[in-house]
Order: C-alpha cells, then sequence, then structure tokens
C-alpha cells in the first residue's frame, strides 16, 4: 500500500512528455487522472522508476472543434466531459456516458484519455467511444497518427498504443442530426465499472426506419467491441418493440463473456442483450425523422 | 440574559461534527510525536502454510530502517492475543505468526523505518520459505473427518460444540401439524469502519510508563489485556482511544498489532505508529456473521409456532479473538425473537476455518438470530397461505406478559409488538398495498412486501452475564468545575454514537445549565476512571445511567449547601436557568455559581460535608433492554436482470425513552444501510484455496446511497422499567430489522414463481437464476 520510489516529472507540453518517455523508456509511467495507476502503484504491481504526470498540459485538457470535429483532449476529466456545452450539444452519447462513470469523485479525477489508454474491459468510455467511432490520436518520437475506435482495443488491457507513444485526444463526428443515442450500463456493485455497459446510437430515415445503427458494448468480453450482429439486424427495420429485441439478441454472439464473483458469463450475457434492447428502445425513442 | 432551553428530547445536532467535518479532530494517524518511527506489516499471501524460514538480513540492511522482527523475535515478549469468551480449544495466537500461518492476511513481520515506505522497501527484501498446505474455508467441510486441520495440538477443527436439548422440544414436535425444515446462511462480513485502525505507541523509560494510542472502542480493556500481553503493570500504561472513525464492533478487541507496536516502542525507546492500510482491515480485521443454521420448527395449521430448534455451524475463522466464541450464543438465545414460542433447543459447533477470525459486527448474533426469526414467520406463512402480518400477531409476545421470560431463558423488560406492527402497516397502507401488488402481478409485475418485526438485546447485564473480564456494568465521573462550567467523564467511548451531545442535554437539564456549559471527555485511561466501553448498543442505558447516579449525587450536594444558604430544605429546591430556586416559587433562587463557589472555597464548611463537586457512579444493571420494531420494505424485482428496486422503506423502532431524537434516527439510518447491504450487497468471498477475492473495496460492496432506498421512520416509546431514563439503545436496532425485512420482500415478490429461498446476499444473478429456473420448472 506504500509505493516503491519514484521519480515525479511534470511535463509542460506534449513534447516534453514524449522526451521523457523516450528517454526512460520502460522505466517510464504517464501519470494522468491516475485512477488506475495509483492502485498500482500503491499494491506495488507496477514500480516504474518515473512518472511522468501529463495532467497539466493545457492543450490535452481542451473539448474543441476542429475542422468540423470535435477533439477531446486526453487529459479532459469524465466531469467535464459530462457538462461541456459542446459535447452535450453535438456528441450526446459521449456526455451521457461520461456521467455514467464512477462517482462523483472520479468523475472529477479520472480523464478519458487515462481511460481509453488502460483499457480495462469493464471501463465505460471505450462502449461509447466505438458507437461514436471516435479516432484517437497517438503521438510519439516518429510523430503523429491516428487510429480508429475499432482497432484501437486490441485485447485485455491491450491498445494499439506503442511504446514511447501518448494518447493525446481523441475526436469524434458530431452525431448525425435526429439522431438518438443512449448510454445504460449495470454496475458492479462494489467498483461501479460496468458489468456490462451498452451505448447505442441510431438514426432514423424518412419512413422512419433505423439507419447507421451503432452499438457499443462494454464489461461483457475482454475488450469492448461492436455488435456489429444487432446493428445489421436493426437496420432498415422500424423500431418497434419485436424487432429491437430480436436485434438486440444477438449482442453477445462470438463473445467470450468474462465471469467474477459479480457475475458469471452466462449473466453477464444475458445483461448484454437485455441493455442492448433498452438502450435501443431509448434511442429509437429519443431519434427524430 | 436568554433563557435556557431544555434539550432532552428535542433535535439538536451534534456536538462532535463540526470538527469532524472540518478537519479538526484527531485520529490515530494525526497523532505525532517527536523522534517516531512507521511500522509496516508483511501478510501471509498463504492461507495456510508451513514457514520454514523466515529470513530478515537483507531487509534489516535496507536503507532507513531500524527494525525488522518475525515471529520468534517476539513470542517472548508478547503473550497470546487473548480470547476471554469459553470455548473448549483456545490456540495459542501469536502476534506475528510462529511455524505456520493460517489465513491470508496473517501477520508474519514487521518493518520499523523513519516512514512507512522505507519500511514497505525492506519488507519487500523480507524472504519468507513457506510450504503451503491444503486450506479449508468452508466450517461444514472443516468438521468433517479429513479436514485440514488447523491447530495440530487440537487433532479438529472444532473449538467448541455446545449442545442445549430441550424437553418442551420433543413436546412440541410430537404436537405439531407439522415440521418446517429450512437452512439459512447469515454469510460472511467486513465491518469495514471509515477509519481503519491503528496504533501509537510511546514508551517512556525514565518513567517506565507506556502511553498507546488505539482506535478502539475498549480503552479500559485494551489496556487490562495490553497489560497482561506485556506483563507490564496496568498502572504502568495509558491507552487513549482518539477520535475513532467507527468501528460497528471491530474495534470491541484486542489485536496483535497494539501489543506489537507497544512492544516495539518499548523495545526501541521512540515512538512508533501503524496506520493499517484499506487492504489489511479487510484482511486483518475481524469479520462479523458467518453462521449456517439448520432449522426444525413445528408448527399448527393456525400458524402457531410450537418450537424453534436450531443446529449451528459457526465459523470461527483461523484463531479466536477476544469475544469469538460468544457471538453465536446470542443467535441461538434470541431466535425465537418476539414471539412466544414455548420450546427451543440448538446445537451450535464451531470450527476453525483458514479465515481472519469472526467476532462482534453491528448487531453480533443478534441479527442471525432475527434472520431465523424473521424468516421462520414468513415460511410458515408461506407453508399455510396465511398472511405473515397475521402470522406474526398470533404468535407475538402479548403486551401483557412483560416482563416476559422466553423459552431460552431470557427476561424480556418491555414491549408492545403488536403497536410497532400495526404503526408500521398503517404508514403503508397494508391492505391497499396488498391489493396493489395482487393487480401489478396480474400485469407480470414483480412486487414484493417483507415484514420484519425484530427484539434485540442491549446493555447487557449484569456482569455474571458476560465472560470473564468482560463487564456489564458502566462508569460515570462528573465535575462541576470552580467556575460552574461542568465535566464529565465517561466510562463509555463513543466512536460516532454522539454521547458528547447526549450526555451534554442530559447533565444540562438536570443542573439548569446550558448544553455548552457540559463537555464530554472520554476514552483516555489517565483520566477517565475505569469504564466498560461502547458496543452492544450499551452507552446510553448504561453510561448515561451511571452519569445521572453521578449528577444525582452533585445535585444532593449542591441542594443542601443552597439549602443552608436559602433557609429552605433541599427536598424543596430545583435547578432552573443556572440558579437553584425553590421548587414553589422559581423566582426565590440564588446562582447556581454562588453555591459551586460555597463548595470550593469553603469559607462556611458545613459539617460532614467535603469540599469541591465531583462525583463517581458505577452503575451495575439488573437485566438487559430490549428494543424493537418493525420494518416494512416494498420491493420491485426486474425479472430481466434480477435488479431489486426499492418502493418503499419504512421503520418503526421502539428503542424505550428518546433523548435525542435526530442521533436516534442517524443511528437508524445508519443501521438500516448496513441491514440492506447484508440482504442485498456485501459478502466476503474466500475461494477454494483460501485467497480473499473481495480484497479491496472495488469488490467488496459496501453500498452507496444510490443504492439505497428513501426511509420512513416513526417510532413507539415502550420506556424499560431496568433504567431510570428509561432507555434501551438504538445502535444496532436498524441492521438487526432491515436484513430479514429485505430479503423477506424480495422472496415476497417471487411468491408467484414459486422461489422459497435465496441466500444473502441476494445478487441480481442469484435472482435472475431462481425465476429463469422457476420458468423452466
Amino acid at each position: 500500500m506504500y509505493p516503491s520510489e519514484f521519480e515525479y516529472h511534470r511535463a509542460a507540453s506534449i513534447k516534453e512528455a514524449i522526451g521523457l518517455i523516450q528517454r526512460y523508456g520502460e522505466d517510464a509511467k504517464l501519470l494522468s487522472g491516475g485512477h488506475s495507476l495509483l492502485p498500482i502503484l500503491k499494491m506495488r504491481l507496477a514500480q516504474p522508476r518515473h512518472l511522468v504526470d501529463i495532467a497539466r498540459i493545457a492543450e490535452l485538457g481542451q473539448v474543441t472543434e476542429q475542422g468540423g470535429r470535435i477533439v477531446v483532449g486526453a487529459a479532459a476529466r469524465h466531469h467535464q466531459v459530462h457538462t461541456s456545452e459542446l459535447i452535450r450539444s453535438k456528441l450526446g452519447l459521449l456526455a451521457e456516458c461520461a456521467g455514467n462513470i464512477g462517482d462523483v469523485q472520479v468523475r472529477n479525477r479520472g480523464t478519458i484519455g487515462g481511460s481509453l489508454a488502460h483499457s480495462d474491459p469493464a471501463a465505460d468510455y471505450p462502449a461509447a467511444v466505438l458507437a461514436l467511432e471516435g479516432e484517437v490520436r497517438l503521438e510519439g518520437p516518429a510523430g503523429a497518427r491516428s487510429v480508429k475506435a475499432s482497432d484501437f482495443f486490441v485485447d485485455l488491457m491491450t491498445t494499439a498504443i506503442q511504446p514511447g507513444e501518448i494518447l493525446t485526444a481523441v475526436s469524434f463526428a458530431p452525431l448525425p442530426a435526429g439522431a438518438g443515442y443512449a448510454y445504460l450500463k449495470h454496475r458492479q456493485p462494489a467498483s461501479g465499472f460496468a458489468m456490462v455497459g451498452v451505448a447505442a446510437l441510431l438514426t432514423l430515415d424518412q419512413g422512419g426506419k433505423c439507419q447507421g445503427a451503432r452499438v457499443g458494448i462494454t464489461g461483457l468480453g475482454a475488450k469492448a467491441f461492436r455488435a456489429a450482429a444487432v446493428e445489421s439486424a436493426i437496420n432498415g427495420k422500424a423500431p418497434d418493440g419485436k424487432a429491437l429485441a430480436d436485434a438486440a439478441a444477438h449482442a453477445a454472439d462470438g463473445v467470450d463473456p468474462l465471469g467474477d464473483i459479480h457475475a458469471s458469463p452466462d449473466f453477464r450475457a444475458e445483461l448484454a442483450r437485455v441493455y442492448t434492447r433498452r438502450a435501443l428502445e431509448a434511442a429509437a425513442a429519443r431519434a427524430r425523422r | 440574559m436568554a433563557v435556557i432551553p431544555k434539550f432532552v428530547g428535542e433535535r439538536i445536532k451534534r456536538r462532535e461534527d463540526p470538527r469532524l467535518i472540518q478537519g479538526q479532530a484527531t485520529y490515530a494517524d494525526d497523532v505525532r510525536l517527536t523522534g517516531m518511527l512507521t511500522a509496516v506489516i508483511l501478510r501471509s499471501p498463504h492461507a495456510h502454510a508451513k514457514i520454514n524460514s523466515v529470513d530478515l538480513t537483507a531487509a534489516r540492511k535496507a536503507p532507513g530502517v531500524v527494525c525488522v522482527l518475525a515471529g520468534e523475535d517476539v513470542r517472548d515478549s508478547i503473550a497470546t492475543l487473548p480470547c476471554v469468551a469459553p470455548a473448549e480449544r483456545i490456540p495459542f495466537h501469536p502476534t506475528l505468526a510462529v511455524g505456520k500461518v493460517r489465513y491470508v492476511g496473517e501477520p508474519v513481520a514487521v518493518a520499523v523505518a523513519a516512514d512507512a515506505y522505507r519500511a514497505q522497501d525492506a519488507l519487500d527484501l523480507v524472504e519468507v520459505d513457506y510450504d503451503p498446505l491444503d486450506a479449508v474455508v468452508d466450517p461444514e467441510k472443516a468438521i468433517v473427518d479429513g479436514a485440514p486441520i488447523l491447530h495440530e495440538e487440537f487433532g479438529t477443527n472444532v473449538a467448541l460444540n455446545m449442545s442445549v436439548p430441550s424437553p418442551a422440544m420433543d413436546e412440541a414436535m410430537r404436537n405439531a401439524d407439522k415440521v418446517v425444515r429450512f437452512r439459512i446462511v447469515n454469510q460472511r462480513l467486513a465491518p469495514i469502519p471509515m477509519e481503519p485502525r491503528g496504533v501509537v505507541a510511546q514508551w517512556n523509560p525514565g518513567q517506565r510508563h507506556l502511553t498507546v494510542w488505539s482506535s478502539t472502542q475498549i480503552p479500559h480493556m485494551l489496556r487490562s489485556r495490553l497489560a497482561e500481553m506485556l506483563k507490564l503493570g496496568e498502572n504502568r500504561i495509558r491507552v487513549i482511544a482518539p477520535e475513532v472513525g467507527g468501528g460497528f464492533g471491530c474495534k470491541l478487541n484486542v489485536y496483535g498489532e497494539e501489543a506489537l507496536v507497544a512492544h516495539l516502542s518499548m523495545r526501541l525507546g521512540r515512538p512508533v505508529k501503524w496506520i493499517e492500510r484499506r487492504r489489511e482491515n479487510i484482511a486483518g480485521t475481524t469479520h462479523g456473521r458467518d453462521q449456517i443454521t439448520y432449522l426444525e420448527v413445528p408448527i399448527k395449521n393456525d400458524g402457531t409456532v410450537l418450537g424453534i430448534k436450531g443446529r449451528f455451524i459457526c465459523d470461527m475463522g483461523a484463531y479466536l479473538q477476544l469475544l469469538t466464541p460468544a457471538v453465536p450464543g446470542f443467535s441461538a438465545l434470541m431466535m425465537t425473537g418476539c414471539y412466544k414460542i414455548p420450546a427451543i433447543s440448538f446445537e451450535q459447533v464451531m470450527a476453525f476455518t483458514n479465515k481472519i477470525a469472526t467476532d462482534a459486527y453491528r448487531g453480533a448474533g443478534r441479527p442471525e438470530a432475527c434472520y431465523i426469526a424473521e424468516r421462520v414467520m414468513d415460511v410458515v406463512a408461506g407453508e399455510l397461505g396465511l398472511d405473515p402480518a397475521e402470522v406474526r400477531r398470533r404468535n407475538f409476545i402479548p403486551k401483557s406478559a412483560f416482563p416476559a421470560t422466553t423459552a431460552a431463558g431470557l427476561v424480556y423488560d418491555s414491549g408492545d409488538y403488536e403497536q410497532a406492527l400495526d404503526k408500521a402497516l398503517a404508514m403503508v397502507d397494508y391492505k391497499t398495498l396488498r391489493a396493489e401488488q395482487d393487480a401489478a402481478r396480474k400485469q407480470g409485475r414483480y412486487i414484493g412486501i417483507g415484514l420484519a418485526s425484530y427484539v434485540e438485546i442491549c446493555g447487557i447485564g449484569p456482569s455474571a452475564m458476560l465472560p470473564p473480564k468482560v463487564q456489564g456494568w458502566e462508569s460515570a465521573t462528573v465535575r462541576v468545575e470552580p467556575d460552574s462550567r461542568v465535566t464529565v467523564l465517561t466510562g463509555v467511548s463513543p466512536h460516532g454514537q454522539g454521547q458528547e451531545t447526549t450526555f451534554a442535554q442530559l447533565v444540562a437539564d438536570a443542573l439548569g445549565i446550558d448544553i455548552d456549559d457540559v463537555s464530554v471527555i472520554h476514552g483516555d485511561t489517565a483520566i477517565v476512571q475505569y469504564g466498560v466501553g461502547t458496543f452492544g448498543s450499551r452507552a446510553t442505558a448504561l453510561g448515561g445511567t451511571a452519569l445521572m447516579m453521578a449528577v444525582g449525587k452533585l445535585q444532593e450536594k449542591l441542594k443542601k449547601i443552597a439549602s443552608t444558604m436559602m433557609e429552605a430544605p433541599p427536598d424543596q429546591l430545583v435547578f432552573n436557568q443556572r440558579t437553584i430556586a425553590l421548587a414553589s416559587d422559581i423566582s426565590k433562587s440564588i446562582p447556581l455559581q454562588q453555591v459551586v463557589t460555597a463548595a470550593y472555597d469553603f469559607k462556611q464548611p458545613i459539617p460532614g460535608m467535603e469540599p469541591g463537586l465531583d462525583a463517581t457512579s458505577f452503575f451495575e444493571p439488573t437485566g438487559c433492554t430490549f428494543p424493537f420494531g418493525t420494518h416494512v420494505a416494498v420491493v420491485e424485482i426486474d425479472p430481466e436482470t434480477g435488479v431489486v428496486k426499492f418502493l418503499r422503506y419504512v421503520a418503526v423502532d421502539d428503542c424505550g425513552k428518546i433523548i435525542s431524537p435526530l442521533l436516534v434516527e442517524g443511528q437508524i439510518h445508519g443501521g438500516i444501510a448496513q441491514g440492506i447491504a447484508q440482504a442485498l450487497y456485501e459478502e466476503v468471498v474466500y475461494d477454494e484455496s483460501g485467497q480473499l477475492v473481495t480484497a479491496t473495496l472495488m469488490d467488496y460492496a459496501v453500498p452507496r446511497a444510490e443504492m439505497l432506498p428513501h426511509y420512513e421512520l416513526a417510532s413507539t416509546v415502550t420506556p424499560s422499567p431496568l433504567n431510570p431514563l428509561g432507555v434501551k439503545g438504538v445502535g444496532e436496532a436498524g441492521t438487526i430489522g432491515s436484513t430479514p425485512c429485505v430479503v423477506n420482500a424480495v422472496l415476497d415478490a417471487l411468491r408467484p414463481l414459486g422461489v422459497k429461498q435465496i441466500d444473502m446476499p441476494l445478487k441480481p444473478e442469484k435472482i435472475w437464476r431462481a425465476i429463469k429456473a422457476a420458468h423452466k420448472g
């Protein structure tokens, strides 16, 4: 419960942070909100010699609109994402998801970049970022690159981030006009993490049929994923109860569900189906033709 | 001058709170002494293992380290940890493991350094060579032949096997129309006080005097046991319970760390601090509950319960802590609840397992008992197709029967169980509610109504009823200072209960002074006369009575002095608005200060009277108090997810007379929260190999506000005849009534499906599975 000794570096810029990471290599860890890292340090499960604090790099904490996309800096706190006017008006699903993370204290400290980079299988954000088809910006000594959310989450707590790279932002196209969305989760009672979390997004065409449905699911498997079978089952259908339920029945298709003391694989799969249906229902109810 | 109001019975805010919420309280970790060192403890990663060797060589060379010790280094200096409750087999309980470890989290070594980081660095260098052994975590498996044995010297894992048969039970079985049989489990819970444990010790070699600050509920008892463990005179030890951030029973104990930190200070001649971390708290501080009960209940077809027969398997954990084997006794004695059940018999098998010891946890034996009694009532109602409220009513001990002697031999002081039930039923409009439930069921909704009529036992006494070295009395000293302000020294040791407020209310009213004229001191054995402590909802019933006895002595003395000054007989004088006045005409008075000054300055001595205004009383009760009440929960189950949603939560509690309504409500709120937590959320889980799975608050589900209902509270007032205040106790009531009430509500919701039993905690998955199985079946 007492971390081993480390040297603390507060980076003033992304460039400086990249330089520090490059200099110390595997001896360094990035510190942002600290919500995943600090418990690991306290248990001495990780004993990095250097912590590079990127939470106070001004540009990382901003939410801006650039070239028609909304860019959320990696160090934006959950509370900030939840309450940002820009995000609320153009990326309501992300704001709703952020407001469902942990509790007030967690939301005041935790950052979106930290959550995505840590890629806990039960984290909330990945579901919404997948459904919103976000693009993760990674910057390293070789420059910057963009990775689609669908390529970013690789496996259990494993992402596309390469050694030396820093996740600096995640960007999104604004929601289409009239889009309906919902993020619903079944909370793990102790941690508040998602036993299952479903982010659903859809629009309705002139005839009132679903189109462009996108469903991101977290908590169920080793990593968050897009429920393609659900999406294809609902697109082109009127969002009546049966159609949504039939589509949601595919929520756990092809996924190897996690099991622990809080929920068995069977139950998680069932929760995924139920919450997917409910999220689709809520999204459909909010969608405008 | 402003008129001083009356305080007893008024909704006044806790006087403790401003310092607590402004960071001005002094907890153990706030004690900072010159030259102080910090100790960190290495704990066993194994549930059961032989220790071949402990190599401290490298650890002792670590930078900044002053001392590293393991079991062999202290076993001759510190005696076994005490268990004062009777048991057939009480094992040697070392402060640091010797030869073997028996649970995950058992202390193995300690490092002392300038700070905790250096100490932890040193511990990382300790090399312990373990031979892992098979572990046993299930108490039912621990007591069968061939189970791994924890304490080889006993050749068995049975700490105590107690059988209390009853001829009345045989008769009840013969006369029964039916015998209902079922098994219930009170799962293992972790108390999780907001502040974990913490100890600071300072040995003064010149004075040969030890001061120990410990986050404890029992400073005096701790001093007595430390004196034995460390072989010091009690007059050489001062124990201070500084601000204590909750205990819930887990600090009603004597822990190895308390003796170890004291020993380290004596050994090193420097102050030493140890602060428990949350992971240590969950692994290494006593747990509660963990009882399995097989019940046989002979009944008549009209719902009359003729007896309750229980076979208990009680999980002691690896060692016996202070009162470990005493806790289950209350479960058996109280399992007939508030019902006139003529026969009781029980067997209790207390088993050693590779887990931390169990001991008192809020309710300590009575929540388990109430869970039995209140499940019995609902099971009987279900079996006979009767209304659960009606079954309770038919079995209640009637108001006219008090004081009532139960089949277990307890004497219930006072009660009116039907009144509390009626009030609770009226609050929920029970008839309409049942009709709404029927209508909802027809729509496919699962609404459940759960009742629990509880009775519990508080202020346990007389002393002969308690184990050796634990007393039933309580003490108080009251001092009117020369400026007529009052100091109270109470033997209880509040750690959230608020006696700094309630005791000041009592004294202020008794002496006609303002509440701010009274200060209440507790938790320091060098200042306060010997006391017993705070546990078992005893502080106000016993400590408050001792306080009023001491106040009475001072009232008498003050009146006697005033009588000489006013030329009126003492029995015609009253305390009013900082004066002593004629009862018949309070305008005829003299200032209290004048009388106090006379007592201290003593210029006109009164024959036979000593100077000063200081009185001490010890109150030994003649019996226990028995608070009671009825809780009603209305829940709705989401059949797709098994999630339980509260629609209503009504609690009618009777704790006798109420001194401080706001504090009573606070106690009930917190109690209900913890009781609901047992019903729905909390469970300590060890896996088969004895690893603690719920090792952090990321997995051990202490409820958040959003997981709890809005409470609708009401009370009835049935004074206790056993103390002059008429109070009973309220610290545990909420915990005791709420657990069965919520379980009954959930099972009532599932009744149409034929679901009869789900073991706590009623997690969504268990409910979902029960529903699924019912649909299949």
